[in-house]
């Protein structure tokens, strides 16, 4: 069952210097599919075994459920649904859901195409000219925040003052007691502290103001079959998606672009044939996701996975993108293929906690490619690989430098 | 020649016939394109016009959203066959390989596979059948005459029986204001697929949606007035009910008739098979010619003891398609063998009903996860200490756990909490209102995941 | 055009019903209807519904009304 390696295999991947290829890690890591580390916690790695887990109500997404209590950035904020269990993550999610998507609000996402489309426009537009652009800055990082702004109802002008909570947020996800200095966790406390603050301000206005199109201003007034959220968990809600609507999309973005600098016959295609992006962006889902890892989950009760008996209390590390690269479950699993069939890759979970905002992460990849490969004359990269962000949960490089112009030919 | 050039010349240039050109029909003739069948590829339907979906038929079709000739399958390749529709075959002759059409046209083949379906049993009395007003829903012309009657605003329809057709109708009566009366033989509606306690679900879920619900009664006379139309009910309880539409919803009939004196083990239960969809013949030996898959189809499964199980279910048409194709065209070595477990959805009043293995299959159930006050939750169905069958109400994305479950033989009742399970779990009879199945021993494991994989293994038994 | 869901394998995401709600509909929390013969003006809607579902239930077709079978002539 345990290998003496995979310990130290997790390790590098964590390590900040594998960031720009943590494949062949993954790789070694599948070897035990579902492994113990030397501090109890498990580490699961196979796409099978990831996919009965995420199917197996024995896991708990409540931190209460740890036995060895973990320090999380939550401690002193009410959690956001992604961290609960049925029946309150159902209730919660299906309240907010109401206001985005199906079956009370189907139209919503589909209906924005056309402001995605002009947003998109509006910040290529910026680029004409210019010989250089920073993909992450100049447009993958302010099209996914303008949007999740004008969807929750928070000012876009007060960007540059969440934007360090989220960044300490963010930064705590994968805190690690043992390797990373106490400040990292504090500062991510505080942030959500901050935040939730903050979120609690904008709320505050919109109570008693029905009619706002706003999901705050929905949620704050609105009362659906499960009655109403409370503000604390409104703002929980508000929280999760503020950061989740945002700290993804601008990875799946930046990922796409760099794959496709990467493989310039696929982004001489892309130009051709429209049509393409969509299985393009399913494929990058699986090849390169914004979201690489889940850092905990909880064994609600002892859990039987691909042979191996996790005990009740441990802790779960979740490897989704090794999961997608997983030759028993994806045929030639390194390549970068738009054609693959059968593609039910990992990149946004399964089960019940199946990403929230996929359908818009997925709407804002498609559009913000098109965009990018149609309009960018001759892009090329600075450097590959890019530097990346410090965060081996949520990876992406911190800027993709392309050039562009004749003069890359 | 070797038996290995004999199967090469066969997929080069044999011949194949398909008798039944629905779902199974069509899926199996491409997937013997797909895997390299290049033969002669005769389809043969009763029914004209290319294979359409069914199930949408007492859904979407009811409604008024889609129209009945809206639900013509989608292709996943080409099949260059010679389709030969609108009329039934009648007869098969094993000595000669020929399969007999009713207009007398006889299409020889080297291999046979019959797909030829259910179709809905009618009102027992045909000239009560015949009033104008009196429905079944299987073929789109039943969808379509339906569907135009309750567009004209019916004062009350009645629906004869409850199981999930039944109730899916009755579910669209209402979603389009319609009264409506459903008379069950049963004590609850879906009682005799999924037992008492989801039965009573089912019977609040339809009263809640305004449904008049009467259980436990027959109806015994539809009565027409003098221009030949219904318009009213008689009840064996000596009550009636006025109504201007009913809709017989009283199960199918397998399409097997036209076997009779063909030597294959056909009946009204469908076709005995082995679990590679090869046909038995009347005396129980398994034919090499002869397959069989979909409603028709009678296979054993060795999860439920080898139990020979025929099932009209949507995934069981289509798998049973693909491997009966794959067989058709592979040697005896490289053949695979059917283990899927049977899924099965319905959609009604709002509610995803979905269900993994045999539910009929178990003598206990209970609650494992959800509440059924709420019309959340999925219950497990055990056997003799083992997990058999379970059904979830809008909780569709667990029911994947409880395949492995039953695949691996679990215990039952599940031992492990979860953290929505209901506070006071106690598994309680199943009762099924039909004869109880009876059997006792051998319990199974299934392995592998893809269909040239997937192989059975003997397994030791849990006890409680 | 033309589509199938296979609703055995269908989880009730919804993602179909997000990316082309006029082809895709959510029946209560879970259950999915859906149009098997969605307009050709939603044919991107629909291609995006197809990629998008988890499960890989959709099924659009891939022959566009080739090879569509002769009624049994009467003889």
């Amino acid at each position: 069952m345990t290998t003496t390696r995979t310990p130290d295999t997790l390790r590098r991947i964590l390590d900040y210097s594998s960031r720009a290829d943590p494949y062949p890690l993954y790789a070694e890591l599948r070897r035990t599919p579902v492994a113990r580390q030397e501090d109890g916690s498990y580490v699961v790695s196979t796409y099978r075994a990831l996919m009965d887990l995420l199917h197996d109500p024995h896991l708990s997404s409540d931190v209460r459920n740890l036995s060895r209590p973990m320090e999380a950035a939550e401690s002193r904020t009410t959690p956001p649904f992604i961290n609960m269990d049925p029946p309150e993550h159902d209730r919660l999610r299906r309240m907010a859901m109401r206001h985005f998507g199906p079956p009370h609000t189907p139209g919503l996402v589909a209906g924005m195409e056309g402001d995605l489309t002009a947003t998109v426009s509006g910040l290529i537009d910026g680029f004409a000219g210019r010989e250089e652009i920073d993909i992450v800055d100049d447009f993958a990082y302010p099209f996914p925040v303008t949007v999740i702004c004008h969807l929750l109802g928070v000012p876009r002008e007060d960007e540059p003052r969440f934007r360090v909570w989220v960044n300490d947020i963010v930064d705590s996800i994968d805190y690690d007691p043992r390797t990373d200095p106490k400040e990292k966790l504090d500062k991510g406390v505080q942030a959500r502290v901050d935040l939730h603050r903050y979120l609690g301000g904008l709320l505050e206005q919109r109570h008693g103001r029905p009619g706002g199109e706003d999901l705050l201003s929905r949620l704050a007034n609105d009362d659906g079959p499960d009655g109403r959220m409370t503000d604390e968990e409104i703002v929980a809600t508000a929280n999760l998606l503020l950061i989740a609507g945002h700290e993804t999309t601008v990875n799946l973005i930046t990922n796409g672009m760099l794959t496709l600098l990467r493989h310039p016959q696929v982004l001489r295609r892309l130009r051709d044939e429209p049509d393409l992006v969509v299985p393009l962006v399913e494929e990058l889902l699986r090849y390169e996701p914004p979201v690489h890892i889940i850092p905990w989950r909880a064994a609600y009760s002892d859990i039987t996975v691909d042979g191996t008996v996790i005990p009740k209390g441990s802790q779960i590390m979740l490897m989704l993108a090794s999961g997608s690269r997983d030759p028993d479950r994806f045929h030639d699993p390194d390549r970068f293929d738009p054609d693959r069939r059968d593609n039910q890759h990992l990149g946004f979970g399964s089960g019940i906690h199946l990403c929230f905002g996929g359908p818009l992460a997925r709407l804002e990849a498609q559009i913000a490619l098109t965009g990018l490969v149609r309009r960018l004359d001759h892009p090329r990269l600075a450097a590959d690989p890019p530097p990346y962000r410090r965060s081996p949960v949520l990876r992406g490089p911190i800027h993709l430098n392309v050039q562009q112009g004749q003069g890359a030919q | 020649m070797t038996s290995a050039e004999n199967l090469q010349a066969f997929k080069r240039d044999g011949r194949i016939v398909v008798v039944g050109a629905s779902l199974a029909g069509l899926r199996a003739a491409e997937a013997l394109r797909t895997e390299g069948f290049t033969g002669s590829l005769t389809m043969i339907g009763d029914e004209s016009g290319e294979p359409y979906d069914r199930p949408p038929l007492s859904k979407q079709v009811l409604t008024g959203w889609v129209p009945a000739d809206g639900t013509t399958l989608p292709r996943r390749r080409d099949v260059d066959a010679e389709w030969l529709l609108g009329v039934p075959a009648g007869g098969l002759d094993l000595a000669t390989n020929r399969v007999r059409l009713t207009d007398g046209r006889e299409i020889p083949f080297d291999r046979v596979l019959i797909s030829t379906g259910v179709r809905a049993r009618p009102w027992f009395v045909e000239s009560e059948a015949a009033l104008e007003g009196v429905f079944v829903v299987r073929t789109r012309e039943h969808a379509e005459g339906l569907q135009r009657a309750l567009s004209a605003g019916p004062s009350r329809v009645l629906v004869i029986g409850a199981g999930f057709t039944g109730s899916e109708i009755a579910s669209i009566c209402r979603e389009r204001d319609i009264p409506v009366t459903v008379a069950e033989l049963a004590p609850a509606p879906l009682v005799g697929a999924l037992g008492a306690m989801i039965g009573e679900v089912a019977s609040d879920l339809q009263r809640a949606h305004g449904v008049d619900l009467r259980c436990g009664v027959k109806v015994t006379r539809l009565e027409g007035d003098a221009q030949g139309r219904f318009r009213r009910a008689h009840f064996d309880d000596g009550s009636t009910i006025d109504a201007d539409v009913a809709v017989v919803a009283l199960g199918g009939i397998r399409n097997t008739d036209w076997l009779t004196g063909s030597g294959l083990a056909a009946g009204p239960w469908g076709i005995a098979c082995d679990t590679g969809c090869r046909a038995l013949t009347l005396d129980g030996l398994v034919t090499d010619d002869v397959f069989a898959a979909g409603d028709v189809a009678r296979c054993p499964n060795p999860v439920y003891e080898y139990r020979l199980i025929s099932l009209e279910h949507w995934a069981n048409a289509v798998e049973q398609a693909e491997i009966a194709a794959h067989n058709m065209v592979s040697g005896q070595a490289d053949r695979w063998p059917h283990l899927s477990l049977p899924v099965f959805w319905s959609i009604q009043f709002g509610v995803n009903i979905k269900s993994v293995g045999v539910p009929t299959f178990a003598d206990e159930v209970v609650v494992a996860q959800g509440s059924v006050a709420d019309r959340r939750f999925v219950a497990a169905y055990g056997y003799q200490g083992r997990v058999t069958a379970a059904v979830s109400f809008n909780n569709a994305k667990w029911l994947d756990h409880y395949r492995q479950l039953i695949e691996t033989a679990a215990p039952f009742p599940p031992p492990c909490p979860t953290p929505d399970q209901p506070a006071d779990m106690k598994p309680v009879p199943v009762d099924f209102p039909g004869p109880q199945l009876l059997a006792q021993g051998a319990t199974v494991v299934v392995t592998g995941h893809d269909p040239g994989e997937r192989r059975v293994t003997a397994a030791q038994q849990h006890h409680r | 055009m033309r589509v199938v869901v296979d609703l055995s394998r269908c989880q009730g995401y919804a993602q179909c019903a997000f990316l082309a709600p006029d082809a895709f509909r959510m029946h209560g929390e879970e259950a999915l209807m859906y149009d098997p013969t969605p307009d050709d003006a939603r044919r991107e809607q629909v291609l995006r519904a197809a990629a998008a579902c988890p499960v890989q239930a959709i099924l659009v077709d891939r022959l566009e009304g080739r090879d569509a079978p002769a009624k049994a002539s009467a003889s």
